[in-house]
C-alpha cells in the first residue's frame, strides 16, 4: 500500500535492517583481514570465548541435569554426567504445594497486560513525538527520557505509598501499571528511534490522500512499526515476566504471587528442607517458555534485550 | 497577484488563517491524545515517586502514624550512621569489582562475536542465555551450583582433587562479595557483550584497511583503531555497569540478605531493611535518595556524553 501511494518501493522497516546487513557484509574482508594477521591473538580470543561459553553453560547444564534427578540420586549420582538414572518426577511433583499454577497464571496475565499497555502507549507517544507538531511533544520526550536514569530501587518506598493510596497495592493490575510505567521510557526511546526512520514522503502521501492524524497512525505508522513492536513486546514481556523487585514490594497475598516471587519463596523456604531437584525443575520451568521464544525470535530478542543501549 | 488576493479576501475573509489555526489545534489535540497516556502513566508511577522519595526523607513516616516533617533529622543520622557508611563502602566495592569483572571481558567477547564466521554467531546466541533467566531463577540455580558438598562445583572439587573449589562460596565472609560479583557478572556480561558487538560492527572497515597499509600489527590496530572507535560503547557499558551495581538488590536479597555479617549489605539492601523490615520509611528514604542521586547523576552524564536524547544522533548499532 505504501509503495503504491508513493510510487517507490521503500521497505518501511526493511530499510535500516538492510542497511545494517549491507554494512556488515561490506566490512567482512576488513574484519577477516585483521584477524588473519596474528594466529596467536586469534587463538587467544578463541580460547577466551570458548572458556566463557563453558562458564555460561555449566550452571545451566547443571540445573537441567539436577532437575532430572530424584532426591536420592541428587545426593549420590555424578551431577555432570547423565548416567545413574534420570526421572521426570520433579516436574510432576513441583505442581504439588508450590502454588505454581496460580503464579504461572498471574505471570502470564502480568506479562500480557504489561505488553499491551507498554506497546500501545509508547507507539502512540512515539508517533506524535516524531511528527514534531507541537512543543508538547518535545517537552514530553525529554521528560520521559529522564525516566531511563531513575533507578527503580530508589523509588520503591514511594511506589508502595502511591499504590496504597490508589488502592492498587497487592493487585495484579496495579503491578501491571507500575511495571508498565517503569518500562515506558526505554520503550518510547526504542519506538522513536524506529518511527523517525519512516520517510517524510510517506506522511506527505498520506496527507495528499486526505488521511488525518488517526488514519495516518493506523494505516502508515502501525504497519511500518511492526518490527519495533515485536522488539518492544519482547522488551516489556521479559521485563514483566522476570521482574522480582516490583512484585516483592507491591504484592503480598498468595493470590497475586508471580513466578519469580513464587520461585523465591519455594526455593528459600526451608521449612520442609529444600528439595533441590524440584527447585531446579521450577527454575527451568519458568525459563522454558522464554527459551523457546528466544530460539524462534533471536533477532528481536537481541534488540529487545539490548534496549536503548543498542542505538 | 494582489488583485487575486483581494478577490479571494473579499469572497472568504479570514479563511486561510482560521484554517491554519484549526490545523494547528488539531495537531496539538493529536499530540495530547497520543502522548498523554504514556506521559500520565510515567508521571504517576515514576516522576511523582522520585520527587516523593526526597520529600519522605524529611519525614518520619513509619507506615502507621501520620507523615510528620522532621527537617534534616534523617540526613543528620545518615551522616553519623556507621551502618550506612559501611553499606556505602560495600556498594562502591561491588561497583568497582563489577566494572573490573564485566567491562573488559564484555569488550573482548563483543569484539570476538562481531566477527563474521558462522560459529561466532552461534557463540553469540548462546552467550545470551543468562539474560533469559529471571534473577530469582538464576540465583537459585547458582545457589545449588555453589552449594557446599553437594553442589556441582564442590563435586568437581572433590572428584578432580581441585580442593580450592570446595568453599562455602556464599557463606564465607571473605568470599561472599566476590561470589556475588561473579553471579552478577554472569548475568550481565551478555548484555554488555551486545553493546560492544554493535560498537565493533559500526567501525568502518576502511579504518582497518588504512591501518593495514600502515603496516600495524594486531595489537596496534586494536590500540589505535578499535579502542578509540569503541569509546561510546565503553562509556555506555561502563556507566550501565556502575549504575546497575550501585543500585543492585535482587541477587543479594535472594542469596545473602546482606550477609554473612554485613559483608554484602549494599545500600539497596540496607534501604530495604530499614524501610520494609524496620518500617522507618523516613530514614530509608534518605538511603533511597542517595541511591537515586548516584544513579541519576551517572546516567545523565551518559546521556550528555553520547547524545542518546537527541533524535538526530547518527550512531547506529544493530538496527
Amino acid at each position: 500500500m505504501v509503495a503504491t501511494t508513493t510510487g517507490r518501493a521503500v521497505g518501511p522497516v526493511a530499510t535500516p535492517v538492510r542497511a545494517a546487513r549491507t554494512r556488515r557484509r561490506a566490512q567482512a574482508p576488513a574484519l577477516s583481514g585483521i584477524r588473519g594477521r596474528s594466529a596467536t591473538s586469534r587463538f587467544a580470543s578463541f580460547l577466551l570465548a570458548t572458556a566463557w561459553l563453558v562458564v555460561v553453560l555449566a550452571p545451566v547444564y547443571y540445573m537441567v541435569l539436577t532437575s532430572l534427578r530424584s532426591p536420592a540420586q541428587y545426593l549420590t549420582a555424578n551431577p555432570w554426567v547423565p548416567t545413574g538414572g534420570l526421572t521426570w518426577s520433579s516436574y510432576t511433583s513441583m505442581f504439588h504445594g508450590s502454588g505454581i499454577g496460580t503464579s504461572l497464571r498471574n505471570s502470564a496475565e502480568l506479562a500480557a497486560g504489561t505488553i499491551a499497555l507498554v506497546t500501545v502507549l509508547s507507539l502512540g507517544a512515539a508517533y506524535r513525538i516524531v511528527r514534531r507538531g507541537s512543543r508538547f511533544g518535545a517537552v514530553s520526550f525529554r521528560l520521559i527520557l529522564f525516566g531511563i536514569a531513575v533507578p527503580i530501587q530508589a523509588i520503591v518506598i514511594p511506589l508502595y505509598f502511591v499504590t496504597s493510596e490508589l488502592h492498587i497495592y497487592d493487585r495484579l493490575y496495579g503491578l501491571v501499571f507500575v511495571t508498565g510505567a517503569s518500562l515506558v521510557p526505554v520503550a518510547v526511546l526504542l519506538m522513536v528511534n524506529y518511527v523517525r526512520l519512516i520517510p517524510r514522503e510517506l506522511y506527505d502521501a498520506m496527507a495528499v490522500d486526505g488521511a488525518g492524524q488517526w488514519a495516518t497512525f493506523r494505516r502508515l505508522v502501525v504497519p511500518m512499526a511492526r518490527p519495533v513492536l515485536a522488539v518492544v513486546t519482547i522488551y516489556s514481556g521479559l521485563g514483566a515476566w522476570n521482574n522480582f523487585l516490583l512484585p516483592l514490594i507491591l504484592t503480598q497475598s498468595n493470590n497475586d504471587i508471580v513466578l519469580p516471587l513464587g520461585l523465591y519463596r519455594f526455593g528459600t523456604n526451608s521449612q520442609y528442607g529444600i528439595n533441590v531437584p524440584v527447585v531446579m525443575a521450577f527454575v527451568f520451568f519458568t525459563m522454558a517458555p522464554v527459551l523457546l521464544l528466544y530460539i524462534g525470535l533471536r533477532r528481536q530478542f537481541v534488540k529487545g534485550i539490548g534496549g536503548f543501549a543498542l542505538r | 497577484m494582489a488583485t487575486a488576493t483581494e478577490v479571494l479576501g473579499t469572497y472568504e475573509p479570514g479563511r486561510p488563517r482560521r484554517d491554519a489555526r484549526t490545523a494547528k489545534r488539531r495537531v496539538l489535540l493529536a499530540d495530547l491524545v497520543g502522548i498523554s497516556p504514556a506521559l500520565a502513566l510515567y508521571a504517576v508511577f515514576i516522576v511523582v515517586p522520585t520527587v516523593f522519595a526526597l520529600f519522605l526523607s524529611f519525614t518520619d513516616w513509619n507506615l502507621i502514624g501520620r507523615i510528620r516533617w522532621v527537617g534534616l533529622a534523617n540526613w543528620d543520622r545518615f551522616l553519623t550512621d556507621p551502618v550506612a557508611h559501611h553499606s556505602l563502602l560495600v556498594t562502591f566495592e561491588l561497583a568497582g569489582l563489577s566494572w573490573l569483572a564485566q567491562t573488559p571481558l564484555a569488550m573482548a567477547l563483543g569484539i570476538f562475536v562481531a566477527g563474521t564466521q558462522r560459529y561466532r554467531a552461534i557463540y553469540a546466541a548462546i552467550y545470551l542465555v543468562p539474560l533469559l533467566l529471571s534473577t530469582a531463577g538464576l540465583s537459585l540455580m547458582w545457589q545449588s551450583f555453589l552449594f557446599p558438598q553437594f553442589g556441582g562445583l564442590a563435586w568437581l572439587g572433590t572428584h578432580l582433587h581441585l580442593e580450592f573449589l570446595n568453599q562455602n562460596w556464599l557463606g564465607s565472609p571473605n568470599l561472599a562479595l566476590f561470589t556475588v560479583v561473579v553471579i552478577i557478572a554472569w548475568q550481565f556480561v551478555p548484555f554488555h557483550t551486545l553493546i560492544f558487538q554493535a560498537g565493533r560492527r559500526s567501525i568502518p572497515g576502511e579504518l582497518y584497511d588504512a591501518a593495514t597499509v600502515d603496516g600495524v600489527n594486531t595489537w596496534q590496530s586494536f590500540w589505535h583503531v578499535t579502542l578509540p572507535q569503541l569509546r561510546y560503547s565503553i562509556v555506555t557499558s561502563s556507566t550501565l555497569v556502575l549504575v546497575g551495581s550501585l543500585t543492585y538488590f535482587d541477587v543479594i536479597y535472594i542469596l545473602t540478605l546482606g550477609g554473612p555479617g554485613d559483608t554484602t549489605r549494599v545500600l539497596a539492601m540496607d534501604m530495604y531493611n530499614v524501610g520494609f523490615t524496620e518500617t522507618q520509611f523516613g530514614y530509608a528514604s534518605v538511603l533511597a535518595s542517595v541511591l537515586g542521586a548516584l544513579g541519576i547523576l551517572l546516567s545523565i552524564g551518559l546521556v550528555r556524553f553520547t547524545g542518546f536524547g537527541t533524535m538526530e544522533g547518527g550512531r547506529e548499532g544493530i538496527w
